[in-house]
């Protein structure tokens, strides 16, 4: 007789959807992908025919994500995963403006190659990742994860990455390196949202995030480079974005270019902006509202209209505290929220 | 330079209004029922109707000072059409609210606008709204004589109390809600007679 136990963090089985028609879909679209990006390729040339003003039209290259070979999920995960395209089109990141859709509308001509991602700090072995080592240096895996944003909607994310645990290997933290200090490319020429305070909501950029090295060594801590299978697009944080699905959406620190380890905590953009609303640890907390909002439950975005019924409560570390509550045994998470 | 409109005319201006009013409502629901809002309908219906109200009843604000200042009296009988419109995309924005993204939860409702002063703030104005749309029909409006403009005076109390809710809504973008105060302000500043003549009835008690 086969007993199945099933871990909190892991779903029912009547909230299970297609999942055999997800990998279906995504073969299809690996094998569609260089399509895909041949004809973004040959559009300018028929664009032409109704260019009456030639050049000055020409559209600047759209962005393109590449295929990524990765280590599937291998089916643990039973949660109605958001569309693709409501993931690559609603998204915080205030560098490409303040409004969802406007990352995905203000960022498509962002490069992203060349890259370097510095590691520094308090490491024995200071590093320097480019472009291309973000998908060579480690064996890409891929992560199905629930995503809750402090406005209280969530998403679930079929993520492509490697564990961040790897990277501070790698590094070799010395006996100082408490915290790791995240920080965001700082490109206003890139960036509309950090020319423009209307555009860029006031925040003081680079974005800046942190974590307690014990948090980042934490084996759900991911450096993501891609999802649904492709590397990331430019709105939800590419070449290479940090992922801590037991906290609040605004840890997860896109566009990476600095890692540094540290011995302080360090400062946080968030944090800094509004200290009586967000904190350092902003660990996903049911019990602890937001000053202006409740914490309770949550939006689950998928598919349907307005009218999709998609309320759900929240739950302590978004679910994942089997893995990752014994971090903050015997602290306060009303103090420490 | 009054501008006279011609009595017939009216109804096909009104016509105009109903449907620079109705058609973007109508739209947006047909968008947020098929799933074409983008990534959250819910947000963006929410948005919308009160970014949508707040815009109304600053535009049903701007009448008697126009109408006064460049003697377009005929603007005066699209005041409480606007006026109406104003509390019925109040209403949506509420129900919005309580449908879609509370989703029925009365308990959570009430809870978040008794607990959110942002919404207590936001739930005063729309009880407000509703109080003078009510008192909008004629007859009611004859029956209440003098008392009548002073309950519509509240107005402005309302028009103040929805753009704090919205300065107070956002994360970290305020440069539209400021823009909102200062719209409010000069709105304001079209009426300075009058509120003088309040605060010096006020005082002199």
């Amino acid at each position: 007789m086969i007993i199945k136990t099933t871990s909190v963090s892991e779903c029912k089985e009547h909230t299970i959807t297609d999942e055999n028609v997800y990998h279906q879909r995504r073969e299809l679209i690996k094998k569609m992908g260089f399509l895909g990006a041949a004809s973004l390729l040959s559009s300018p040339a028929s664009a032409g025919i109704l260019d009456i003003f030639g050049e000055e039209k020409t559209p600047e290259a759209l962005f393109t994500q590449n295929n990524l070979s990765y280590a599937a999920e291998k089916g643990g995960f039973a949660e109605e995963l958001t569309p693709e395209a409501k993931i690559t089109s609603h998204n915080n990141f205030y560098e490409f403006g303040v409004e969802k859709q406007q990352p995905a509308a203000l960022s498509q001509s962002f490069k992203v190659d060349p890259w370097q991602l510095k590691i520094s700090g308090e490491v024995e072995n200071p590093l320097t990742l480019g472009y291309d080592d973000l998908y060579s240096s480690f064996d890409l895996e891929e992560r199905i994860y629930r995503l809750r944003c402090v406005e209280a909607w969530s998403m679930v994310v079929p993520w492509i990455g490697f564990s961040l645990a790897e990277l501070v290997k790698k590094a070799k933290p010395t006996s100082r390196a408490k915290y790791l200090a995240f920080e965001t490319l700082y490109d206003p020429v890139q960036m509309p949202g950090q020319r423009s305070r209307r555009l860029g909501g006031g925040i003081d950029y680079p974005y800046v995030e942190g974590l307690r090295i014990d948090e980042a060594m934490n084996p759900l801590a991911l450096m993501s480079v891609g999802l649904y299978g492709k590397t990331l697009p430019p709105q939800n944080g590419a070449p290479i974005r940090l992922v801590v699905p037991w906290k609040y959406g605004f840890k997860s620190i896109k566009s990476v270019v600095g890692i540094k380890f540290v011995e302080k905590k360090p400062p946080t953009t968030w944090n800094l902006l509004a200290a009586n609303e967000y904190g350092f640890y902003a660990n996903v907390n049911p019990a602890v509202d937001h000053p202006r909002w409740s914490q309770a439950s949550e939006r689950r975005i998928t598919t349907g209209g307005i009218f999709a019924q998609n309320r759900i409560p929240t739950l302590p570390f978004n679910g994942y505290g089997e893995q990752v509550a014994d971090l903050y045994s015997g602290m306060n998470l009303r103090k420490y929220y | 330079m009054a501008i006279t409109v011609s009595q017939k005319s009216i109804p096909y201006l009104k016509a105009l209004v109903h449907l620079a009013a109705l058609y973007p409502l109508l739209n947006l629901y047909y968008g947020a029922v098929t799933d074409q809002l983008g990534g959250d309908p819910v947000e963006a219906v929410i948005h919308f109707t009160g970014i949508g109200a707040l815009n109304l009843v600053l535009i049903s604000l701007l009448i008697s000072p126009l109408a006064k200042r460049f003697k377009l009296s005929f603007l005066m009988r699209f005041r409480r059409m606007i006026g109406l419109y104003a509390f019925t995309y109040g209403l949506c924005h509420m129900l919005n609210f309580l449908f879609f993204e509370v989703q029925f939860d009365v308990r959570l409702f009430i809870q978040e606008v008794f607990e959110r002063p942002y919404i207590t703030v936001g739930m005063s104005a729309f009880l407000l709204l509703i109080a003078l749309a009510v008192t909008s029909i004629t007859k009611l409006r004859r029956k209440m004589k003098g008392r009548w403009q002073t309950l519509h005076n509240f107005t402005y109390l309302i028009a103040l109390l929805a753009v704090i809710h919205f300065y107070w809504s956002v994360k970290s973008e305020i440069i539209e809600p400021l823009i909102y105060f200062a719209m409010y302000a000069a709105l304001m500043g079209f009426r300075y007679k009058k509120l003088r003549g309040w605060k010096d009835k006020l005082f002199s008690r």
